[in-house]
């Protein structure tokens, strides 16, 4: 074993951890007051080079495997790139340009990927349904191949980038009669003839990112446009989506975990109540250590969940652990966050205040932790008899 | 960044479970029953090279690193707890700080009978009035006629009933603070040095403890351990291998709860299906799977940091409180899991239940890790 990171990978987070304090950092608070997207942010984050990180060169991107990936989206995360934003990137990146990149075929990544990679074009991902969440195989929305095109119809809900996307990989039903089989996966642009925004949707948290549903009306889609075979689009979310999402969309609240928790012990070691800093006594100090253990644990989950895609060695029960864990630390870390800065906590202007409404997406989003516990006990348990586990 | 076991953890891995599960798991219920020290395990143990894992094969070791160890433990706790605290007593607490402070003639004389279980080896710093704030050690050894006069009684001491060397943490310096604490080895037979009565306990049963007590027992000089003054260092030290050992200890009874778990849930039925099938039953057993997961990569973080010889105090602190406080809720949950059985002794559930709870206990309390943790968080 060896938990060592590279030279290399130490100086890429601390770069972009410096990158985030010093350029995104100073602008997030305007953004999140008014809780709209904050497009100067994304345009720095392009520069940098964020939006195409694990796409191979060619397709404008740096070739960064998943561990350093995971690693520039926690520095970044760490320095001051709100989790709003980084839900944006990692709905553009990792949930858009990733299926395109290892599924798509050589004019589909040539057209889209490097419009990704330098965040012209923003993507998005669209599996969930009024109706369907975590339930993917009971999605609606159908696709009818007609000619050269494919006629999608129906609705997707709570789609992150929604309203400002210009790409989006779109799950719907080709075959109602082959259930997990009978679901495909569509690269849709905004501009299809049939294709609609719905309003933006007002939320608890995360507000820095926009939502919205996706509306398909006999929406006319290029047959070249299917990504992977028909019948793929299962395999589209579960094997290139999820363990990505729960390995670096993570990390992002990891970064933000840290940022949190040194915010806090700033917070107790200046603030003075009886006479000494509110760090002196043991119940702020033990909430401060929960909250250190909740940032180690989860890097030790989630890096080994990058290893392993890294390695080529399937992670989806890891994945599950991870996303499941975080986001239950999180909230926690979260409330204590809120606990610790007091009164103080519960007021807007301070950042505490967005991490407790923002962490509750943890929880929700990218399958629930009732999904999660659900993944792992049914990798777990063997309730057939005679069957093998 | 390497998740992967080497080749020899991965094969001592399989071959020390095999050996648990085949030579140490089937007494363990006896062992518990009967509150005896397993000798016989012991001698097992000696066999394969367990007890002197770590330490090099000049004093009869296997020259094994802190991971090997933590696996071993693992998997020693999983089939016996009472055995694998005894064991972590006897190799760890009383073999490391001899190994890491001894004389050339001290490691001679002690590792290789500790390795080969001749010696069985403990170590004494709490005592009546004193736990995790060593230095309100009151056990005082005088200097006299070239030699040491402990006087003291210590408290809670793991294999003290039948142990044939003690590490002895004792004040040498009543004004000196943590500066007065010296580290003594002491032989079973001195003079002056006793074994209390046998302590009834709550859980692992099957390790025995005890007090030991001192009344002008004489020791040589060439007994002292390190430097004079020099002790509380060695306590230390020793406390954060043993954590180490501790928080590996708390991941195997976690493992066999959720083993258990998993066998009962899947056979027992109720209202037409295996209990298995309903969230409230396989949600527990999915969190014990997260948590034992996730406590297993900080139990090798912190082997992996110590064996590198990074910094390393609050990770081994963090380790121990995760693995001891999670093993708690999966042995609480491996009952609820089971019922009306899980609280019978017929089910190993029971037992893991009252042998968990040494966990947050020993090596430190949970609250004192917190302090540890905390202290380290807040350093400027």
């Amino acid at each position: 074993m060896d938990f060592a990171l590279t030279e290399e990978q130490t100086a890429f987070r601390k770069s972009c951890f410096n990158f985030a304090r010093n350029e995104i950092y100073p602008m997030m608070e305007e953004y999140e007051l008014k809780g709209e997207f904050c497009l100067p942010a994304w345009k720095k984050m392009a520069e940098f080079g964020m939006m195409g990180l694990p796409f191979p060169p060619e397709y404008g991107g740096s070739g960064a495997d998943v561990l350093t990936t995971l690693i520039g989206i926690e520095g970044l995360a760490h320095g001051g790139a709100d989790a709003g934003t980084c839900l944006s990137w990692g709905a553009h990146t990792i949930l858009c340009g990733v299926p395109i990149w290892l599924l798509g075929t050589e004019g589909q990544k040539e057209k889209y990927l490097p419009n990704i990679a330098s965040g012209e074009w923003i993507g998005g991902f669209a599996l969930t349904e009024p109706n369907a969440g975590s339930d993917a195989a009971s999605v609606q929305t159908t696709a009818v191949k007609k000619g050269d095109k494919y006629i999608l119809n129906g609705t997707k809900m709570f789609i992150t980038n929604g309203p400002i996307g210009k790409v989006f990989v779109v799950i719907a039903v080709t075959d109602k009669s082959a259930g997990h089989f009978g679901i495909s996966a569509f690269i849709v642009e905004n501009g299809f003839p049939g294709f609609s925004v719905g309003k933006e949707l007002n939320k608890m948290g995360n507000r820095t990112s926009t939502t919205s549903e996706l509306i398909f009306d006999n929406c006319e889609v290029p047959a070249e446009n299917l990504l992977g075979p028909e019948g793929y689009g299962f395999i589209t979310v579960g094997k290139t989506i999820l363990e990505w999402e729960r390995s670096c969309l993570l990390a992002a609240g990891l970064g933000g975990l840290q940022a949190g928790l040194e915010l806090c012990i700033k917070y107790a070691k200046e603030r003075r109540q009886f006479g000494r800093p509110i760090a002196e006594f043991q119940a702020i100090q033990h909430k401060l250590v929960d909250m250190k253990i909740a940032i180690e644990a989860s890097r030790l989950l989630i890096y080994k969940v990058a290893w392993m895609k890294d390695n080529d060695i399937p992670a989806m029960m890891e994945a599950s652990i991870a996303k499941l864990f975080i986001s239950e630390v999180g909230m926690r870390s979260a409330e204590d966050a809120v606990q610790i800065h007091g009164g103080y906590g519960y007021m807007k202007e301070y950042p505490v205040e967005h991490g407790f409404r923002n962490a509750k997406l943890g929880t929700i989003g990218g399958g629930t932790s009732e999904i999660q516990r659900n993944i792992i006990s049914r990798l777990t348990l063997n309730l057939k008899k005679g069957g093998a586990r | 960044m390497d998740f992967r076991f080497t080749p020899e953890q991965e094969s001592f891995q399989k071959s020390f479970r095999n050996f648990c599960e085949k030579e140490i798991a089937p007494n363990a219920a006896r062992v518990d029953r009967e509150e005896i020290f397993g000798h016989d395990n012991f001698k097992k143990l000696a066999d394969v090279g367990f007890l002197g894992v770590n330490l090099p094969a000049e004093y009869g070791g296997s020259g094994a690193d802190i991971i090997t160890y933590a696996i071993g433990v693992e998997e020693l706790s999983a089939a016996c707890a009472s055995t694998a605290l005894a064991a972590n007593a006897s190799c760890s607490l009383c073999g490391m700080p001899i190994l890491d402070y001894g004389t050339e003639g001290q490691k001679n004389k002690y590792l290789t009978k500790l390795a080969s279980g001749e010696l069985i080896g403990c170590f004494a710093l709490t005592e009546p009035g004193c736990g995790s704030d060593a230095a309100a050690v009151k056990t005082f050894a005088e200097k006299k006629n070239g030699g040491y006069v402990l006087n003291g009684a210590k408290m809670f001491i793991t294999n003290g009933p039948v142990a044939d060397v003690a590490i002895v943490i004792a004040r040498t310096d009543r004004g000196g603070g943590n500066k007065g604490i010296s580290t003594f080895i002491v032989e079973k037979g001195t003079p002056g040095f006793a074994a209390g009565k046998k302590l009834q306990k709550l859980g692992v049963r099957g390790s025995t403890t005890s007090e030991l007590i001192f009344e002008n027992c004489e020791i040589p000089s060439e007994n002292l351990l390190g430097e004079e003054g020099g002790g509380f260092a060695i306590a230390m030290e020793s406390l954060e291998c043993a954590r180490i050992g501790m928080a590996a200890f708390c991941v195997g009874i976690a493992r066999a709860c959720m083993e258990d778990s998993i066998a009962y849930a899947e056979t027992r039925t109720a209202f037409g299906k295996p209990i298995g099938a309903f969230q409230e039953v396989n949600h527990k057993i999915a969190n014990m799977r997260m948590n034992i997961e996730t406590a297993r990569n900080l139990v090798y973080y912190a082997a992996w940091l110590k064996q590198e010889g990074k910094p390393s105090r609050a990770e081994i602190s963090i380790a121990k409180l995760f693995s001891s406080e999670i093993a708690t809720k999966c042995a609480n949950d491996a009952v609820q899991v089971h019922g009306g059985y899980g609280y019978s002794a017929e089910y190993r559930v029971e037992r893991l239940y009252r042998d968990v709870k040494i966990g947050e206990i020993g090596e430190g309390t949970s609250e004192v890790q917190r302090m540890i943790i905390a202290r380290e968080l807040l350093k400027d």
